[in-house]
C-alpha cells in the first residue's frame, strides 16, 4: 500500500495521542493528526481549540480555528479569555500540539518574521496562542515538514519557547511543563537529548534514510544510537485519514482542510 | 429612550467613528463585522489605530485602502489559506503608507480586553516566557507577584474608542444575543468607550430567545445596534449561514496584487451604497457561496 510523506507525518503524530489525554490543538497539521487519533485509537481524547471549544468532535477538519463545526459538537464553548486563563494557564492541558514555520535545534518556534523584526523580509502571521501553549501545557509536540528552510541553525525570532539555549535554560526561564518532547516531521521523529536538550533524530519513516534527514536540516543533526524505523501506516489508519480528507474536501466546497 | 439604539450602519459609523480613533472590530473567526468594515472604508475614515486579535480580510481591506496608521494584534493571516497580502505589503513595503505595529499573543490580547472591561489599568498573566516579543514591544513588561515572587507578564488594558462586533439577534430595545463561539465579543464592548453592534435579525423581545446564562449585552451598554443581515460574511453567524471558505480562498488572489485589489474594492465596496449592494455585486461574480439567496439578488 502506498502513502505520502504527509500521511506518514499525520499518522505518526496521531499515534502519539493517548485516549483521555487533554490536547490543545493548533490548526492545520496538528488538527488533522489530533482528529485522526480521535477517530481511531483515542475516541475519548479531549480536543481544545483556542476559539473556546472544549471536547470538539468535528466531522470534517476545520479550515479556521473557529469553524462552526468545532462548536457544534463540543462539550462546551467558552470565551477566548476563559480558554486561555482557566483551561490553559489553569494547568488543565496535557499536550500542546503546535505547527510552526521554523524551528531550531532546541525546538524554539518562529512564526513571526524572517529577517529583522523592524524590516522583515517575510512577515509571518505572528504568535496567536502559541507562546502560552508552549509554556503552560505539560508537554508540547510540534509537527511540520522538514526542510532546510524550516529547520534552521538560528531563528531570526523566537516566538514560542522550546528549550531556549538548551541545557537547563528552559527550567531557569520559569516556563512550565516539559517543553517540546517530540517533533514529528514528514521524514521522521526527533526528541530532545535529556541533558543538552538538543533535538536528536530518534526515528525515520519507512523508506527514508538518515542522509535525507540530515540534508533537510539546517544544522549538524545528531542521530540516536537507538534509531528506529516507524511502523508503516495500517490500512485502517490510511482509510480513516483519507475518508476524513475526502469529507473535508466535500464540506469545504473543494477546499482541503489543513492537511 | 432605548429604541434610539437602533440605527442604520451608515449613521452609526458616521457619528461614532472619527478619524484618528482606536477601533476594535472583533469576532474570533465567527461573527466578524465585515459590513461595518466596508462602511468604514466607504466613509474614508483615516489614521485609525486598528485593534484586533486576528486581523484577516476586513483589516486587509482597511489597511490596503489607506485607513490605518497603526495595528495592534496577535495573529495576522487568512485562516487556513495563508498570508493577508495588504497587511504584509504595508509592513514589508510601507504600501500604501507605513503601518506601525504592536504585537501581542492571543492570551494577552484577551486578558487586555478583560482588564479594559474591568476598569483595571493592566492585565497580568503567566506569559511570553522565553519569547522575543517583549524585546520588540515596550508595552509588554514584567512584574513580581507581591505574594509569591513569581515573575509575571503585564500589559496595558485595552480601552478602544470604539468596539464593533456582529451578533445574531437584537430586540427593539437594543438588547443583543450572541451564541456559538463568543470570542471576546462581550469584553471588547465593555472595554470600549462607544460600541456598534450589527445583527442578523431584530426580534420583539430577546428574553424569548435567550436561555438563562446566554451571552446577552443589554442595550444600555451599547451605542448603536444596526440590522445588517449577512453582515459577518465571509465569516459566519451560527444558526444563519456557514463560513464561506471559498471566499477566503478567493481573497488570496484578489489581494495579492495592488491594482487587482484596488479595482476590486472600487467596484464592490466603494461602488456600492451599502452591504446589501456589496452582496449583490459580489454574488453577480459567483463569489458568495453561503449567504441566503435573497441577500444576493
Amino acid at each position: 500500500m502506498s502513502y505520502t510523506p504527509t500521511e506518514l507525518m499525520t499518522i505518526n503524530a496521531a499515534r502519539k495521542l493517548s485516549d483521555g489525554q487533554v490536547c490543545f490543538v493548533g490548526i492545520g497539521l496538528p488538527s488533522a493528526a489530533a482528529n485522526l487519533a480521535r477517530l481511531t485509537h483515542a475516541p475519548e481524547v479531549v480536543l481544545i481549540y483556542e476559539s473556546g471549544t472544549i471536547g470538539a468532535r468535528p466531522d470534517v477538519l476545520p479550515l479556521s480555528i473557529g469553524d462552526g463545526e468545532l462548536a457544534e459538537f463540543a462539550d462546551t464553548v467558552v470565551s477566548v479569555p476563559e480558554i486561555f486563563r482557566y483551561w490553559l494557564q489553569g494547568g488543565r492541558v496535557d499536550v500542546g500540539f503546535l505547527g510552526a514555520a521554523q524551528i531550531d535545534r532546541f525546538a524554539n518556534i518562529n512564526t513571526t518574521v524572517i529577517g529583522p523584526y523592524a524590516s522583515p523580509r517575510t512577515r509571518l502571521p505572528g504568535a496567536g496562542g502559541a507562546p502560552e501553549i508552549a509554556s503552560s501545557a505539560r508537554e508540547v509536540w510540534i509537527t511540520l515538514r522538514q526542510t532546510k528552510r524550516s529547520f534552521v541553525d538560528r531563528l531570526d525570532f523566537i516566538t514560542s519557547a522550546g528549550f531556549l539555549d538548551g541545557g537547563d535554560a528552559r527550567e531557569r526561564s520559569g516556563a512550565r511543563g516539559a517543553g517540546p518532547t517530540a517533533v514529528i516531521t514528514d521524514l521522521g521523529v526527533l526528541a530532545p537529548d535529556p541533558v543538552t536538550k538538543e533535538l536528536v533524530l530518534t526515528a525515520v519513516h519507512p523508506g527514508i534514510d538518515v542522509e535525507q534527514v540530515r540534508a533537510a536540516t539546517g544544522w549538524d543533526l545528531k542521530v540516536s544510537s537507538d534509531l528506529v524505523v516507524t511502523s508503516p501506516p495500517t490500512e485502517a489508519e490510511l482509510a480513516c485519514l483519507r475518508d476524513l480528507h475526502a469529507r473535508t474536501l466535500r464540506a469545504h466546497g473543494g477546499e482541503a482542510g489543513g492537511d | 429612550m432605548a429604541t434610539q439604539k437602533l440605527s442604520t450602519l451608515q449613521e452609526a459609523v458616521q457619528t461614532l467613528i472619527h478619524d484618528g480613533d482606536s477601533v476594535a472590530l472583533e469576532g474570533f473567526t465567527h461573527l466578524i463585522p465585515s459590513a461595518a468594515g466596508h462602511e468604514i472604508i466607504r466613509q474614508k475614515k483615516r489614521d485609525l489605530t486598528l485593534i484586533r486579535m486576528t486581523p484577516d480580510l476586513i483589516y486587509d481591506m482597511i489597511i490596503g485602502m489607506g485607513g490605518a496608521s497603526r495595528l495592534v494584534f496577535s495573529w495576522g493571516g487568512n485562516p487556513g489559506v495563508g498570508s493577508i497580502h495588504r497587511f504584509r505589503d504595508a509592513i514589508e513595503r510601507c504600501w500604501p503608507q507605513p503601518l506601525a505595529i504592536e504585537e501581542h499573543s492571543h492570551a494577552d490580547m484577551a486578558a487586555r480586553y478583560q482588564a479594559g472591561a474591568s476598569g483595571l489599568p493592566f492585565a497580568v498573566m503567566r506569559g511570553y516566557v522565553g519569547s522575543d516579543l517583549p524585546r520588540h514591544n515596550p508595552n509588554i513588561r514584567f512584574i513580581e507577584c507581591p505574594f509569591t515572587g513569581e515573575r509575571l507578564a503585564c500589559t496595558p488594558a485595552i480601552n478602544p474608542d470604539v468596539a464593533v462586533i456582529h451578533a445574531q439577534k437584537a430586540d427593539r430595545k437594543g438588547n443583543v444575543l450572541i451564541s456559538g463561539i463568543v470570542g471576546v465579543q462581550k469584553e471588547v464592548v465593555l472595554a470600549a468607550r462607544r460600541s456598534i453592534v450589527t445583527v442578523e435579525e431584530i426580534v420583539d423581545d430577546i428574553q424569548d430567545h435567550a436561555q438563562m446564562n446566554s451571552v446577552v449585552l443589554p442595550g444600555w451598554v451599547l451605542s448603536a445596534v444596526c440590522h445588517v443581515p449577512g453582515g459577518a460574511h465571509p465569516s459566519y453567524a451560527h444558526g444563519y449561514y456557514k463560513r464561506d471558505n471559498a471566499f477566503y480562498k478567493a481573497w488570496d488572489a484578489i489581494a495579492r496584487d495592488r491594482d487587482t485589489f484596488l479595482a476590486w474594492m472600487d467596484k464592490h465596496v466603494m461602488g456600492t451604497a451599502d452591504f446589501a449592494g456589496f452582496c449583490r455585486s459580489v454574488a453577480a461574480e459567483g463569489l458568495i457561496g453561503t449567504l441566503p439567496e435573497e441577500l444576493c439578488r
